[in-house]
């Protein structure tokens, strides 16, 4: 096993942050390595945010450029809030990724470039001549490293096919990439000896690739000449990490909530991306007391969420956009029958099919006002991977407190894109305590708690509590139909009330950044990192602005009024046409200045920088 | 339900059954039929009232669980046998009914049917069939007869009519039976076959609608139509029908073919079996209709196969065999993790 060079603390440059992106063919194993990579900096103690980006298609043709698969993150020696908006180190295994990873590379970034793939043939599919390949080398600093070729090399003696050997290539750019940021393969390895026991050959062959990668950087004179790089450990909050994308914390975050509630949970969805993964995620967890049901479409999804609620157990449903929009007059029932429910929107590019796997937040509408009727949910939204279990751990929370379906708005980004996750212990989790109705004694179905308006929840198979419930309008206490005209008043009015009383269970929003500022950005959902980023940027070159990040968009927090009062200007950057922008501007009665892109990819913190600029400079009003 | 449980469970009775209300359904209407014939075999069920659950989606028969007093769930149009399954895996021991109307589930709910009905789910789905529309005043449903004029086909209806039994068939129901509202023993024969059975249960009940379709069945169900029109499936039974049981209906080609009993010859003579595992002869027999022949009433398939719900009950108790650990560190299990001091 490679020690850490003993030149390391000398020679190398103390960086605070990088980013890195790695780049190949779709079978190239990038994503691998990146997580790989990404587990290597967390085990050193970085803090860190990745972006798997990849192909529409799941087999573009090899070299090409559609078939180019990235995986970008950045670590850091203190808080990451995105996986970076440049990388400072291209690493492409073909000329297609070369091309297509050069776009957003800092200007001097370093590339590191499979040589071995330089092939006449390859160069034609990525539309490279070699011209192009000298102006590279002038603009960027480029290390040219056969990596195919010593992959084979370095496994020559295992008696491997040659296109099994080179299918170990990556590992060779990982170790080599390892090495220059100093990060250990420790992880790695351990992940290889535990993935391919049971085909050692594959495993000796892997982590003899890795190790010859980490080598070669320690030995190749080619690097001696250039600064190697070392990355402190960040200040986190001490405990037990685990790396967990968006899909996966949304999923335990639910598993935990229902344990907590001392009820099983049941997710009843139909497969669609990028919300596929809590489907499969909870699926495994029969164990935990968790009954997956993948239904006949999204409608049945909620459906069937539906009935496991009315019957007792923790229900949730997941979907993206087009799913949601089938399963909206669902849940103006669930509403109606007030009933606990949780519904995840892993938000993708709209509207129709749209972009289904780039990131958008343009559902935050249809979330808020998408049913027929007066029909109020409670919203909210995820800020980052990490924070999905929160908010999917809270939408249980507040769904079994108030009897009421709470939807919560992830993204396609956070989905994907993993960062370290600190393992709450089970008594640090709000409280979750739901009293299942058993006493036949003044039991009226709608009769209410008198301060959260919750009514009882009585289910099947207690004996005593029989009663019918629907979607007609029903008696405000019976809960039998009613068609009596003041009792659906009341009983529109009893529904939204009921979300207003959220309010009160729900922190105020917080002022960050410079508070004092007469600027504020205002965001909810996957933008948060890239706002506190342009925000940390933004004052620390003498440009005040505050930062204000709602994860409750319905009810909305009581002091958001009187807070974005205090600022002059209220700028609202957002991945759709300005829908939060609106529902500030018609609650609150403010003006507020939308800075919108829908590139299907998240808004990055330097163009965030750059509006505001044009803003103080008086371009934008 | 396990029959020793009967001597625990509390006794109830028809009466408890009905919750107080008025029931507002038109005066005649056939649903009345179906619900007395369902209050009536309830309490022979040795299942205690509080774990029945009626779901339904829209329509006027979809107004069924308001009538009886056990737990029910009203739902949305089509929806019912969705959101039963939800009720059913959260709590297997429950008995779980859909009721719902031809237009909510074979139209706009004909997914999610089919999909009930294939999965094995232990679900009863009672369809009342009144070839219409009734809530919307009338137009045709997807079983009404072609030609046939309604509200909204002035010039007739366009489109061929599902055949509710072979659907049903098609999509691997393991219960396929056909009742009518009016023949009240029957029915509540039937109905309770279909809750001894363990997995999907697909009852068709013709029903008669009096403001929009009244008497379309009288046919085959009026008493002088009966010997004639009407054939009662019975088990190991030939299938003979008129007054005097003269008329035979025996297969040809694969097709059925009526003639004078004292001609069909024996080893022709088709003999009623529901537990028959390939459906072929069940789909031979559901595809008899007015007026060529008489039309069959009865149970037409009623085999076992493992029930959705005891399947995925058998994937929960593999699954937690096989876990070391449950508690909420268990879901982290498998991840790498690391400690940050
Ligand atoms: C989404 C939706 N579409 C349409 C309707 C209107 N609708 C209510 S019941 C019904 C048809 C019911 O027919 P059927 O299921 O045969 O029931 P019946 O009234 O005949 O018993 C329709 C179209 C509705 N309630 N919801
Ligand atoms: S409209 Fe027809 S089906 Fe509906 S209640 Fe009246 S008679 Fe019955
Ligand atoms: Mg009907």
């Amino acid at each position: 096993m490679p020690s850490d060079s003993g030149l390391a603390s000398q020679e190398r440059t103390i960086v605070n942050k990088v980013t890195v992106r790695f780049a190949g063919d779709s079978g190239d194993g990038m994503q691998l390595i990146g997580n790989l990579f990404a587990t290597e900096a967390a085990w050193m103690g970085n803090d860190l945010a990745t972006f798997p980006d990849y192909p529409a298609e799941i087999r573009a043709p090899i070299g090409t450029l559609n078939g180019v698969s990235g995986f970008q993150l950045q670590i850091g020696a203190s808080d990451v809030y995105t996986p970076g908006d440049n990388p400072d180190v291209l690493v492409a295994m073909n000329p297609a990724a070369l091309k297509v990873g050069l776009k957003g590379l800092k200007d001097g970034g370093i590339v590191l470039l499979n040589t071995s793939s330089l092939t006449e043939r390859n160069l034609q599919k990525a539309g490279l001549t070699k011209e192009d390949l000298d102006r590279i080398k002038s603009s960027y600093r480029l290390y040219e490293v056969e990596i195919t070729k010593l992959t084979q090399l370095a496994v020559n003696d295992l008696g491997l096919t040659p296109a099994q050997a080179e299918r170990c290539k990556n590992f060779f750019a990982l170790g080599l990439i390892s090495w220059m940021f100093n990060r250990k393969i420790e992880p790695t390895i351990d992940w290889i000896k535990k993935k391919f026991a049971k085909n050692p050959a594959i495993m000796e062959a892997n982590e003899k690739t890795l190790v010859a990668g980490y080598r070669y950087g320690e030995n190749a004179e080619i690097f001696s000449a250039f600064p190697l790089y070392d990355i402190p450990r960040a200040r986190m909050n001490p405990g037990l990490y685990t790396n967990l994308t968006g899909n996966q914390a949304i999923a335990y975050g639910l598993v935990a909530a229902a344990k907590q509630a001392g009820l099983e949970l049941f997710l009843g969805s139909y497969p669609i991306t990028p919300a596929s993964e809590i489907l499969h995620e909870l699926a495994k967890l029969k164990h935990l007391n968790v009954v997956t049901f993948q239904a006949e479409d999204e409608i049945a999804g909620i459906c069937s969420a539906i009935g496991a609620s009315f019957a007792g157990m923790i229900a949730a449903t997941s979907t993206s956009g087009p799913g949601l929009s089938l399963k909206q007059e669902a849940l103006g029932l669930a509403l109606m029958l007030e009933i606990p429910l949780v519904i995840v929107d892993v938000q993708r590019g709209g509207p129709s099919t749209g972009l289904p796997t780039k990131t958008e937040q343009s559902d935050l509408m249809q979330a808020i006002y998408g049913r027929h009727g007066e029909a109020p949910v409670v919203v909210l939204a995820a800020k980052n991977s990490a924070d999905c279990f929160h908010m999917a751990y809270e939408a249980v929370r507040i769904a079994t407190k108030y009897m009421i379906p709470v939807i919560v708005l992830s993204d396609s980004y956070l989905a994907n894109g993993s960062e370290p996750f600190r393992i709450p212990s089970p008594n640090e989790l709000p409280e979750i305590k739901v009293q299942l109705r058993t006493d036949p004694n003044g039991f009226y179905p709608y009769l209410r708690d008198p301060k959260t308006l919750a009514r009882p929840w009585a289910i099947p198979g207690t004996p005593g509590l029989e009663h019918r419930i629907g979607g007609l309008e029903k008696d405000s206490l019976t809960g039998c139909v009613s068609y009596d005209a003041d009792n659906h008043e009341k009983m529109v009015l009893t529904r939204q009330e009921k979300i207003a009383r959220v309010q009160q269970d729900i922190p105020d929003v917080e002022v960050l950044g410079s508070p004092d500022s007469e600027v504020a950005l205002v965001g909810w959902g996957s933008t948060f990192g890239a706002i506190a980023q342009s925000v940390d940027e933004l004052n620390r070159s003498g440009i005040p602005v505050a930062q204000v990040h709602l994860s409750y968009l319905n009810p909305l927090p009581g002091n958001l009024g009187e807070v974005l009062k205090r600022f002059k200007k209220v700028i609202v950057p957002e991945i759709n046409l300005g829908q939060l922008s609106r529902i500030l501007r018609a609650t609150y009665l403010i003006e507020t200045i939308p800075f919108n892109r829908v590139l299907g990819v998240p808004i990055r913190a330097q163009e965030i920088v750059e509006f505001v600029h044009q803003v103080f400079e008086g371009v934008v009003a | 339900m396990k029959m020793q449980e009967s001597a625990s469970i509390p006794k109830f009775t028809r009466k408890d059954l009905i919750p107080g209300g008025e029931v507002k359904w038109c005066p005649g209407c056939g649903d009345y039929a179906i619900l007395a014939s369902i209050q009536k075999i309830l309490p022979e069920l040795n299942t205690p009232r509080e774990n029945f659950v009626f779901v339904s989606g829209i329509g006027c028969s979809s107004r069924f669980p308001y009538y009886m007093n056990t737990y029910g769930l009203h739902s949305i149009h089509g929806r019912a046998p969705a959101v039963a399954t939800g009720v059913k895996l959260a709590n297997p021991k429950l008995s779980v009914w859909v009721m719902t109307g031809d237009g909510d589930a074979m139209s706009i709910g004909g997914n999610h049917l089919i999909h009930a009905l294939r999965r094995n789910l232990d679900l009863k789905i009672v369809m009342f069939n009144n070839e219409i529309y009734g809530l919307t005043k009338g137009q045709y449903s997807p079983t009404t007869q072609m030609g046939q004029v309604t509200k909204s086909s002035p010039y007739g209806v366009p489109d061929y009519p599902f055949s509710p039994l072979r659907l049903a068939l098609g999509a691997g129901a393991t219960f396929v039976a056909r009742a009518f509202d009016v023949d009240g023993p029957h029915l509540q024969a039937i109905l309770k076959e279909a809750a001894l059975h363990k997995g999907s249960a697909f009852i068709e009940i013709w029903q008669n609608c009096v403001v929009f379709n009244d008497s379309v069945f009288d046919p085959i169900v009026s008493k002088e139509s009966r010997p004639d029109h009407l054939l009662y499936l019975e088990e190991g039974q030939p299938l003979l029908f008129g007054k005097d049981k003269e008329n035979a209906v025996i297969s040809e080609e694969m097709s059925p073919r009526v003639v004078p009993a004292s001609e069909a010859p024996k080893e022709r003579l088709l003999v009623h079996k529901s537990g028959l595992q390939d459906p072929a002869y069940a789909f031979l027999v559901s595809g008899m209709t007015y007026p060529e022949f008489p039309v069959p009433m009865g149970i037409f398939r009623n085999v076992q196969s493992p029930a959705y719900d005891e399947i995925l009950d058998g994937q929960v108790k593999k699954a937690k065999a096989k876990a070391k650990d449950n508690s909420f560190m268990a879901l982290f299990d498998g991840l790498e993790t690391w400690t940050i001091n």
